[in-house]
């Protein structure tokens, strides 16, 4: 304590107070505090975290919940969902024309890792995580487009199906692209929302075509 | 000799940390309060050189230093007291080891994290472009330039190549799914991304190599960034002709727009060599693989009556064959239902 010698305290000053500083949030129990709680409050807090997600997602409003505390639980519950509904078109060895399980995630994933590397190479401003989790997120419209569309599908598969899943997707892929760049174009210099915007658009647009021409066998 | 060897290890940290501690007088106040959130403004100043770096260093030591201690007296206790070891010094042990182990994982993370971070910054400056640049380089490179005398500018960028290889993919994929290209052994989605990104990277690298024989003044950027600007007639083509199938209107295009794209990379790339044949071996085989590729993407995928092979081979098909056929549009539908009928009653 060498240093302290140097120190002068004036006489006026008064030395009182509390000496211990609270550190509570270091403290070792805290940290173990939520392992103690039953399991159901922490699936329905996770779950109710991705429910408010789902929300800003299908009212996309300039709000800032969707980056600030991100997760990838909603993406990868809407991805594994979109990619299972995607199988059953080709139940038959021979007929290979539907996307596999693994294909359908794959393009999902490395999509949205090329689309948020490309907006951090123009400059953007977000980080890695938070963007996957808004490119996740903005799945939702598709996965209820694909609900639609096999629903329709039970009904019969003639022209005016084809007509009802034409619109029902289009309207989806445009809200998806509208949210995602609801979300991801503030943090990209004001010049260069188009060269960010266009990739996203071509992302959806191949999962909304994977979902367009999904004909069950 | 073990404990005397750490006893003495832990003297000469222990002076060094006193020697540091001089320096770092205000910091030690803080550390010693166990990770306190509270930093005492005025210390900042005397240590205003301090990083985290510094901070984490000091850690260390500090760390080290009381792991030596504690080892020597967990190693007093254990001789001393043979069954309180369990508690006191296991668990000490335990937690220093725990604590050790985070900040080398937590180190190794971050290191990781950084090369990572490099290397994305290694490809930033190629993506500097603005909207209005991109749109020009489209416009651009179907206008084949006349000044062959003077080597032409090539913007070295990888936004605009990328995203056309996308958007063949995309292009490519809404063709194979309308002329319901059926493939054994592989995916629809891989083979488009192959394709496209196979021939990009492919005959770059190709090229770039004959240029490199033939003393080519190009770069390989360059060369990556021009073949990409030429795929814009390929994607332009294929849209066009996968939607409206009509061969000669494919044909005037191929010698059309694809003629256009591939003209303008052969004049950049004339511009850029010195010599008779070098020039007619770089320009020849670049000018014939980038047609003939526009060929390959159309034939390849075109509409196709998968339905009388499939029907009449069986399951003696080979993998991924698909045979193009050349029937005209008007009869397509009649000859799909009577090879249905034909299919149905054998």
């Amino acid at each position: 304590f060498a240093g302290l010698a140097d120190v002068s305290i004036s006489e006026d000053i008064p030395v009182e107070g509390e000496i211990t500083i609270p550190v509570g949030s270091r403290s070792p129990d805290e940290d173990f505090s939520t392992l103690d709680e039953p399991v159901r409050d922490t699936i329905m807090r996770d779950l109710k975290a991705v429910g408010k997600k789902f929300v800003h997602v299908m009212y996309p409003k300039k709000s800032s919940a969707l980056l600030r505390d991100w997760d990838l639980w909603g993406p990868l519950v809407l991805c594994v969902s979109l990619a299972l509904m995607l199988q059953g078109g080709s139940a038959d060895s021979k007929d290979d024309g539907g996307p596999q399980f693994a294909e359908v995630f794959v393009i999902i994933w490395f999509g949205a890792v090329v689309i948020t590397l490309n907006s951090k190479l123009l400059g953007g401003t977000i980080s890695f995580f938070q963007s996957l989790c808004v490119l996740g997120y903005c799945v939702l419209p598709l996965t209820v487009a694909m609900l639609v569309c096999r629903l329709v599908l039970l009904a019969g598969s003639g022209t005016i199906s084809f007509i009802i899943r034409l619109i029902v997707v289009v309207a989806m892929f445009g809200w998806s692209t509208l949210a995602s760049t609801a979300f991801l174009a503030d943090s990209q210099p004001p010049n260069r929302k188009a060269l960010v915007v266009y990739p996203i658009f071509l992302f959806y647009f191949v999962i909304s075509w994977m979902i367009l021409t999904f004909t069950p066998q | 000799a073990g404990p005397g060897t750490m006893a003495a290890a832990g003297a000469a940290s222990g002076g060094r940390t006193g020697g540091a501690a001089a320096d770092w007088g205000g910091f030690e106040d803080n550390m010693q309060g166990g990770g306190s959130a509270v930093i005492d403004m005025e210390n900042m100043d005397d240590t205003s050189g301090s990083s985290f770096e510094d901070m984490g260093e000091m850690h260390q030591r500090m760390k080290e230093e009381e792991e030596e201690e504690a080892e020597g007296e967990a190693g007093a206790a254990e001789e001393e007291d043979g069954e309180f070891l369990g508690m006191k010094g296991l668990r000490g042990q335990l937690g220093r080891q725990v604590a050790d182990q985070m900040w080398q994982v937590g180190k190794r993370q971050a290191s990781r994290a950084f090369s990572l971070y490099a290397n994305i910054d290694i490809l930033r400056p190629y993506f500097d472009v603005e909207p209005v640049q991109v749109r020009a380089r489209l416009l651009e490179s179907m206008i084949p330039v006349k000044m062959i005398h003077f080597p032409q500018k090539i913007a070295g960028e990888l936004y605009g190549p990328l995203m056309l290889v996308f958007t063949l993919v995309a292009i490519l994929l809404h063709g194979m799914k309308t002329s319901d290209t059926i493939i054994r052994e592989g995916t629809l989605m891989g083979t488009a991304i192959g394709t496209c990104f196979g021939y990009w990277l492919g005959v770059s690298s190709f090229i770039y190599f004959l240029a490199y024989l033939c003393n080519t003044q190009i770069t390989m950027v360059q060369m990556l960034s021009l073949l990409g600007y030429g795929l814009f007639g390929h994607c332009i083509t294929l849209f066009v002709t996968y939607n409206i199938h009509f061969h000669s209107l494919f044909y005037i295009c191929w010698l059309g727009v694809g003629g256009l794209s591939t003209l303008r990379m052969v004049a950049v790339l004339v511009s850029r060599t010195v010599g008779h044949t070098q020039r007619l071996v770089l320009c020849g085989t670049l000018a014939a693989l980038h047609m003939l590729f526009l060929l390959y993407l159309h034939f390849a995928y075109h509409k196709v009556v998968e339905g009388i092979l499939d029907t009449l081979e069986g399951p003696n098909m080979p993998p991924f064959q698909r045979v193009a056929r050349d029937i005209p549009v008007v009869s397509n539908a009649v000859l799909n239902t009577t090879a249905k009928a034909i299919a149905l009653t054998l």
